[in-house]
């Protein structure tokens, strides 16, 4: 009997009681927690398998470019181009084709993947912090602080981004360093937000109350008290930010604003791809799936994550 | 104990804290005041237990966090153990913190869910730089021993316990900096009837073992009734009659202390139904804008036009002696019996046109936090 009821636990629910019959003792952290279900999640492994992929793409390029005997920027005229001036299609010297000036697509999707990883982990990661700091001001010192800072939020949000954004590039000069900046600049304002909302529940918890009458400080409180609470929703976020940030820099490199040419990236490539989508397919298909593939994982994977955070949140999503 | 002659612990004088409330009209800066706590004078005496009683809303946890000086006063005086605390800075509290403790309410709001047990109740001597490192962890097994708990769950989280559990986690950082006062805001309104009683035990217990004294917060008479020396009525913000315990429950002068004790069921069917019971009409008035006069005077069954016009005095009545205090105009004499229920058009003739409709739940303000407790 007891052991049909072991049997219908799914395996997705770490029950306290069976998994710790051992370690009763020492209590799990919240984020041991999620580890766990994370860890029992098939899609995050899946997505987690496909961004290992893709860093690994980012990092053995250069290998990839010495066993095809093909630079990233290096142009072959005469054997990447059809007398016509056409790009070749797949083949055994170039096994995903070549682009317009007859350069390797597989080589440069390789390095791509590079531009694109940089993008999307720094840009997120800056994001999230400067929000972090920002919510976690707002929220707490409230009053003027708050005033201040959530109009300028709110501001940063009521910007067109990518209008702001090419004119900014137009006058500064295009690169992956200010890509980065201005993928940040108009990401962190949510991430903001969500902190300082928050900040403003946690602010309210009697634990809060408690630390303040066993006479804990300002920082002590932030620290100690209101910022691991907050963190998890953070985490969720930015990991949800990364695939953004991708199509955020391939929509920068696309308009021609993003990382300079020659430099290979997803999204120069799809730009340099309009032109020839008729004549040759690979040209548009492989830098497109690499993109599509990249962002569908990483937005997975931020799915798991908020999953497994949030346990509450799947479960109603899993009963519908 | 109460006539003692020494100085009371914690002497409030006049105590006032009103909140600010905007009405939510975007041209108008209409601001107005939650007077949670309208003028609390009374004396906490070393070792006691002040039971304080009031319906939500009468301002009971507004006090407790005026005396703790969690909230800055709007005006009065809190004077601790000789000392006026009440407009100190946060860094000159700092060695009066030590010195007074709460417990709260909330068993599940009041722990931090991301950290351990060890270092929440370790958080007094690590805030205060009293133990470090091994010896912290010692004192905190100690203190965990001594309020019931296992020692060895040190490294669980509060998720891991429960209620009644977690509100002995609370009482053991309470402890921890042995203070001598403890504020306990309803610590067992929200534990089932049977774990009430072990807190309450626990905290009688450790009460006797480090002479404590209490300020007892409690909407549950019979409670308060249980653990207390003394104990005080609140109705919106004032305190209406205090008295000693056995005084006050067999000689209720305020005809609200007597609604209220009357309230109290009773688990024998054949008393309770010889019983005379006064069911107070109406809810509390709002806080934004009390009644005139004795702020019970709507609600009151005995009202006159007298109890409209002007606030009646906390002071000692009929024969009662200085510690047995009332706030009413026409005290009840001992063993009177109020059982007219005010009915709803007398009740309109008693409220005249100064007085705040006794309305709805809308009517209590703002969702703020005076209306917490």
């Amino acid at each position: 009997m007891t052991q049909t009821a072991f049997a219908e636990i799914p395996p997705e629910v770490p029950l306290a009681s069976h998994l710790e019959a051992a370690k009763s003792i020492e209590g799990r952290s919240p984020w041991q927690l999620a580890l766990e279900r994370l860890r029992h999640d098939r899609v995050a492994i899946a997505s987690a398998v496909v961004i290992v992929l893709v860093a690994l793409m980012a990092v053995v390029a250069p290998l990839v470019a010495m066993a095809v005997g093909h630079g990233p920027n290096t142009q072959y005229r005469d054997t990447g181009l059809s007398p016509g001036g056409i790009p070749v299609g797949p083949n055994s010297t170039f096994l995903l084709g070549t682009d317009e000036l007859g350069r390797d697509v597989l080589v440069r999707i390789f390095y791509g993947a590079r531009v694109s990883l940089l993008a999307g982990v720094v840009a997120s990661g800056l994001a999230a912090m400067l929000g972090l700091v920002i919510g976690l001001m707002a929220g707490y010192f409230g009053r003027v602080v708050d005033t201040v800072l959530s109009r300028f939020l709110d501001v940063v949000l009521a910007l067109p981004y990518l209008v702001f954004a090419i004119a900014l590039i137009a006058v500064v000069g295009p690169s992956l360093g200010v890509s980065i900046g201005v993928i940040a600049f108009f990401s962190f304002a949510s991430v903001g937000r969500i902190v300082r909302g928050q900040v403003l529940v946690m602010r309210e918890k009697e634990f809060v109350e408690a630390a303040r009458s066993l006479g804990a400080n300002d920082l002590r409180i932030l620290f100690v008290d209101i910022l691991p609470n907050v963190l998890a929703p953070v985490i969720v976020y930015a990991t949800l930010l990364i695939p953004l940030s991708i199509v955020f820099e391939a929509t920068l490199s696309f308009l021609g604003v993003g990382v300079v040419p020659p430099t290979a990236s997803w999204g120069g490539m799809l730009s340099d791809a309009i032109n020839y989508y008729q004549v040759a397919w690979w040209f548009v298909v492989f830098p497109g799936l690499a993109l599509l593939v990249t962002t569908l994982a990483f937005n997975l994977a931020g799915d798991s994550v908020r999953d497994a955070f949030d346990p509450r949140y799947a479960r109603l999503f899993k009963a519908r | 104990m109460t006539e003692a002659g020494a100085a009371p612990l914690v002497r409030l004088v006049d105590v006032v804290k009103h909140f600010p409330v905007r009405s939510g009209n975007l041209l108008g800066r209409g601001t107005g005041q939650v007077r949670a706590v309208d003028g609390v004078t009374l004396d906490v005496w070393r070792g006691e237990t002040l039971g304080l009683v009031g319906e939500t809303g009468c301002g009971k946890s507004t006090l407790a966090r005026c005396i703790t000086r969690l909230y800055d006063l709007t005006s009065g005086r809190v004077i601790f153990d000789g000392d006026d605390i009440s407009t100190l800075s946060r860094r000159r509290l700092r060695p009066y913190r030590r010195r007074m403790q709460m417990v709260f309410q909330d068993p599940y709001g009041s722990l931090n869910p991301r950290r351990r047990v060890g270092s929440v109740i370790g958080d007094p001597l690590a805030i205060h730089q009293v133990a470090h490192g091994g010896q912290r962890k010692r004192q905190v097994q100690e203190l965990m021993e001594l309020v019931g708990l296992n020692p060895e769950h040190y490294n669980r989280f509060p998720s891991e316990f429960s209620g009644g559990q977690r509100q002995r986690i609370g009482v053991a950082r309470a402890l921890a900096l042995q203070p001598e006062l403890v504020v306990c805001d309803e610590p067992v309104s929200a534990l089932d009837v049977s774990i009430q009683a072990q807190v309450v035990n626990l905290l009688a217990r450790l009460q006797r073992q480090f002479e404590l004294t209490y300020v007892f917060i409690a909407h549950d008479l019979s409670v308060v009734r249980h653990v207390s020396d003394r104990v005080a009525v609140m109705y919106l913000g004032q305190v209406v009659e205090i008295a000693a315990q056995d005084e006050l429950y067999s000689r209720p002068r305020h005809p609200y202390t007597w609604s209220l004790l009357s309230a109290v069921p009773v688990a024998d069917p054949d008393r309770a139904d010889a019983r005379r019971r006064m069911v107070l009409a109406g809810d509390v008035p709002s806080p934004v804008d009390p009644p005139s006069g004795c702020r019970f005077h709507p609600r009151c069954p005995k009202a006159q036009e007298i109890c409209r016009r002007e606030e009646p005095v906390l002071e000692p009545r009929r024969s009662d002696g200085a510690g047995h205090r009332a706030a009413c105009h026409f005290a009840l004499a001992d063993g009177e019996e109020l059982h007219t229920v005010p009915q709803p058009a007398g009740m309109a003739a008693v409220q005249g046109a100064g007085a705040v409709p006794a309305g709805g739940a809308d009517d209590r303000g703002p969702s703020h936090r005076a209306a917490r407790d």
